[in-house]
């Protein structure tokens, strides 16, 4: 289900002020928009169907008796119902997948653009950034800027976790720029568009850049340069001609087919796909090893340091433990002989109601040994948090020391120094790529390069022992013992 | 069968019961069906809402302003309006989603037959309307998909002419509102008036006196939800 507020363009426009088609198409190209969603008098909308601007496209498609949302993509069964309408009088199909956009109904076509075509401009020098690049980061970078310039058709770039992704893009997008592209970096998460927005705007000022996801202030999507939840590319339609999707292998890309349906589609037929992981899923590795997906690897981090190698803390007592929302033993025996203890710690815990009450215990527990000194120096957050953003930021800036979370955390943040730990790590929700993430966490700063990483359990799980083969594995790529 | 709400499988639980008598096919998982708060103990016997006493603030204040004239009999209400449910109306009425309206089918029809049990059998159900503009918007009426799942007779014989929202409105503005119904034809039977929300009970209370005042005998109200 999405959870998007509000509709994109629901700020009408003045009737006395008439757009012509220029500006009318900066508004609505590369977009798939129902008539509620297009803020025009009926006059002004009617004289652009007319005159081809606007084409209907059906909005549910039926392929062998099976519908297709064309706005989500959605074939599922339960997911679509009918509805008497009163209007037609007849019973029409809609689509409840995506219904929190704006219901699909069959009577109601979906608007696309047809008409003239947007002519981006052309950034002679676009990027201020005056950073440098490692000769690893520069390879990844020349290899995508190559794919960009030369249209190919996708690639993957396999960058370990703190390899400094973000930077190696830099290169490729200001060719792009330089050739009048327009570009979307779409990410999973809300999160992560929030971090990288000022950095990009940093990085290109002269550039117009939106940030895209649900609450975002910005909602008309005009600029050159889109960021975007992969949520919002569901009211695009070719839009783009780059189109880089950040940790392609996250959730909830990976397990709901709409996200890569609405990615393809918001993409020109001849852009280019620029894919970015740190751990590729399995149907990305086999193309890879089959040759069927071009992809470029960075083995090491930006610091020139391996990555953390977890290590696994057997508590038998694991169990007994979490039914009293305590963490294990050997948590306690580790925490207080730690290498450096003046590390911050990030604390992952299966499910929110165990991090709420793993707070409360951690904390008196801590205060009675006179481990921390404050209760506000532990703090949780999950994904549903109002304060989320606030915390992390405050984590950051080491306002306190021990944060519990979920997985929400266990991607696309960064923290300068910090312990990593996992209780319950043999949890299903771990699974192998949430694991290597979590663990990619510690050491991501030169001045502190490397970190404990624990796994408390009760069994091995294969996600786990999966999960140190591939970061050994990547290390050894690396040329790292 | 899938929930309606969050659409994961609903595997019946097998009994000796259902293995010589099928049940109804569920619409919500249990899950789901758990966080409809259903209202119980004390209430107000004539609005439904929860109370001590036996008549509510709210329900004196409507006597004292009509003079003990009220042409409503009385609302009963089968749901508190939580936090969930207010998820679920804005789902099904605002964004459209009509099938969700088949979760409440079974207990909105259960709850009805408990209550109206000295119901006479010419009774007939009256869907509180939709304005011509929401509908063509909407393209359903959620009192009348409510209003059908009773196992009464129900007819449209009132229609709405004003166009603004009720939930937009505060209290205050809501009360002060002219009626906004009129009627095509006249009954001469007890209705029962059907809608999702008794809030202030100021568009029951609109639609009740027109039909009073076409020799309507007597009207009741009963809602899914008790604002």
């Amino acid at each position: 289900m999405f959870n998007v507020q509000s509709p994109q363009l629901n700020t009408p426009i003045h009737e006395n002020k008439v757009l012509n088609k220029s500006e009318l198409s900066y508004l609505f190209s590369g977009k798939l928009l129902l008539r509620k969603e297009i803020p025009l008098t009926e006059e002004q909308f009617q004289e652009l169907i007319s005159s081809s601007c606007f084409t209907p496209i059906p909005s549910i498609k039926k392929k062998l008796f099976q519908p297709q949302c064309q706005r989500c993509g959605n074939v599922k069964h339960s997911l679509f119902a009918t509805i008497p309408c009163q209007s037609c009088k007849t019973t029409h199909l809609y689509c409840r997948k995506c219904i929190e956009m704006g219901r699909i109904i069959e009577c109601e076509p979906l608007y696309f653009w047809n008409g003239p075509n947007v002519n981006w401009p052309i950034h002679e020098s676009p990027c201020s950034w005056s950073g440098q690049l490692t000769d690893d980061q520069q390879r990844a970078a020349d290899r995508i800027s190559t794919a960009i310039v030369t249209n190919e058709k996708e690639m993957l770039v396999w960058a370990v976790c703190g390899a400094g992704k973000t930077e190696m893009l830099f290169p490729g997008i200001t060719e792009a720029l330089r050739l009048g592209k327009r570009i979307c970096l779409a990410t999973p998460r809300a999160d992560v568009v929030r971090e990288l927005q000022p950095r990009l705007e940093q990085a290109f000022s002269e550039v117009s850049i939106q940030a895209l996801y649900g609450g975002s202030e910005e909602k008309k999507a005009t600029a050159q340069f889109i960021i975007a939840t992969t949520h919002q590319l569901l009211r695009f339609k070719q839009a783009f001609d780059v189109m880089i999707i950040d940790e392609i292998d996250a959730f909830p890309y990976h397990a709901d087919p709409s996200l890569p349906f609405s990615a393809n589609r918001a993409i020109k037929k001849d852009g280019t796909n620029i894919y970015l992981t740190a751990t590729p899923r399995q149907k990305h590795r086999i193309q890879i090893a089959r040759k069927k997906l071009p992809h470029i690897f960075v083995p090491i981090r930006f610091h020139g340091r391996p990555l953390p190698v977890p290590i696994f803390k057997m508590c038998s007592s694991l169990k007994k433990d979490l039914k009293k929302s305590l963490p294990p033993k050997a948590f306690f025996k580790w925490y207080k002989q730690r290498e450096r203890p003046e590390r911050q710690l990030l604390f992952f815990v299966p499910t929110i109601t165990l991090a709420e009450k793993m707070k409360a215990e951690l904390t008196i527990r801590l205060l009675n040994e006179g481990l921390i000194k404050k209760e506000s120096e532990i703090v949780f957050v999950h994904a549903s948090d109002q304060d989320r953003t606030e915390k992390v930021n405050q984590f950051r800036q080491k306002k306190m020391s021990i944060l519990i979370t979920t997985t929400i955390l266990e991607r696309g943040v960064t923290f300068p120094s910090v312990d990593v730990v996992i209780v319950d790590a043999g949890n299903r929700i771990f699974d192998e790529a949430a694991l290597v993430q979590i663990a990619g966490r510690a050491g991501r700063s030169p001045n502190d390069p490397t970190g404990d990483v624990l796994f408390f359990h009760d069994g091995k799980t294969e996600a786990m022992v999966q999960a140190v083969k591939s970061i050994i594995a990547m290390n050894k790529r690396g040329g790292f013992r | 069968m899938h929930c309606l709400w969050c659409d994961q499988v609903i595997i019946p639980e097998m009994s000796w019961s259902n293995i010589f008598f099928l049940d109804k096919p569920k619409n919500l998982c249990d899950v789901c069906e758990s966080k409809l708060e259903k209202l119980t103990g004390k209430r107000c016997k004539r609005c439904s809402r929860l109370s001590d006493t036996a008549e509510c603030n709210d329900c004196m204040w409507w006597d004292k302003h009509l003079k003990g004239q009220d042409s409503l009999n009385s609302n009963y209400s089968v749901f508190a309006y939580n936090s969930y449910m207010q998820e679920i109306i804005a789902k099904w009425k605002y964004r459209g989603d009509y099938q969700l309206g088949d979760s409440f089918q079974q207990l909105f029809r259960n709850v009805f037959l408990q209550h109206f049990t000295s119901l006479p059998k010419e009774a007939v159900a009256i869907p509180i309307p939709l304005s011509v503009e929401r509908m063509k918007d909407r393209k359903f009426n959620q009192a009348r998909v409510l209003a059908d799942f009773l196992p009464l007779k129900s007819i449209e014989i009132i229609t709405r002419t004003d166009s603004e929202k009720q939930s937009k409105k505060t209290r205050q503005e809501r009360l002060s509102t002219k009626n906004p119904f009129s009627i095509t034809e006249t009954v001469n039977k007890p209705v029962i008036l059907v809608d999702d929300i008794y809030t202030t009970g100021t568009t029951l209370r609109h639609a009740a006196t027109l039909l009073k005042e076409n020799g309507c005998p007597l009207v009741y109200a009963y809602t899914l939800i008790r604002g």
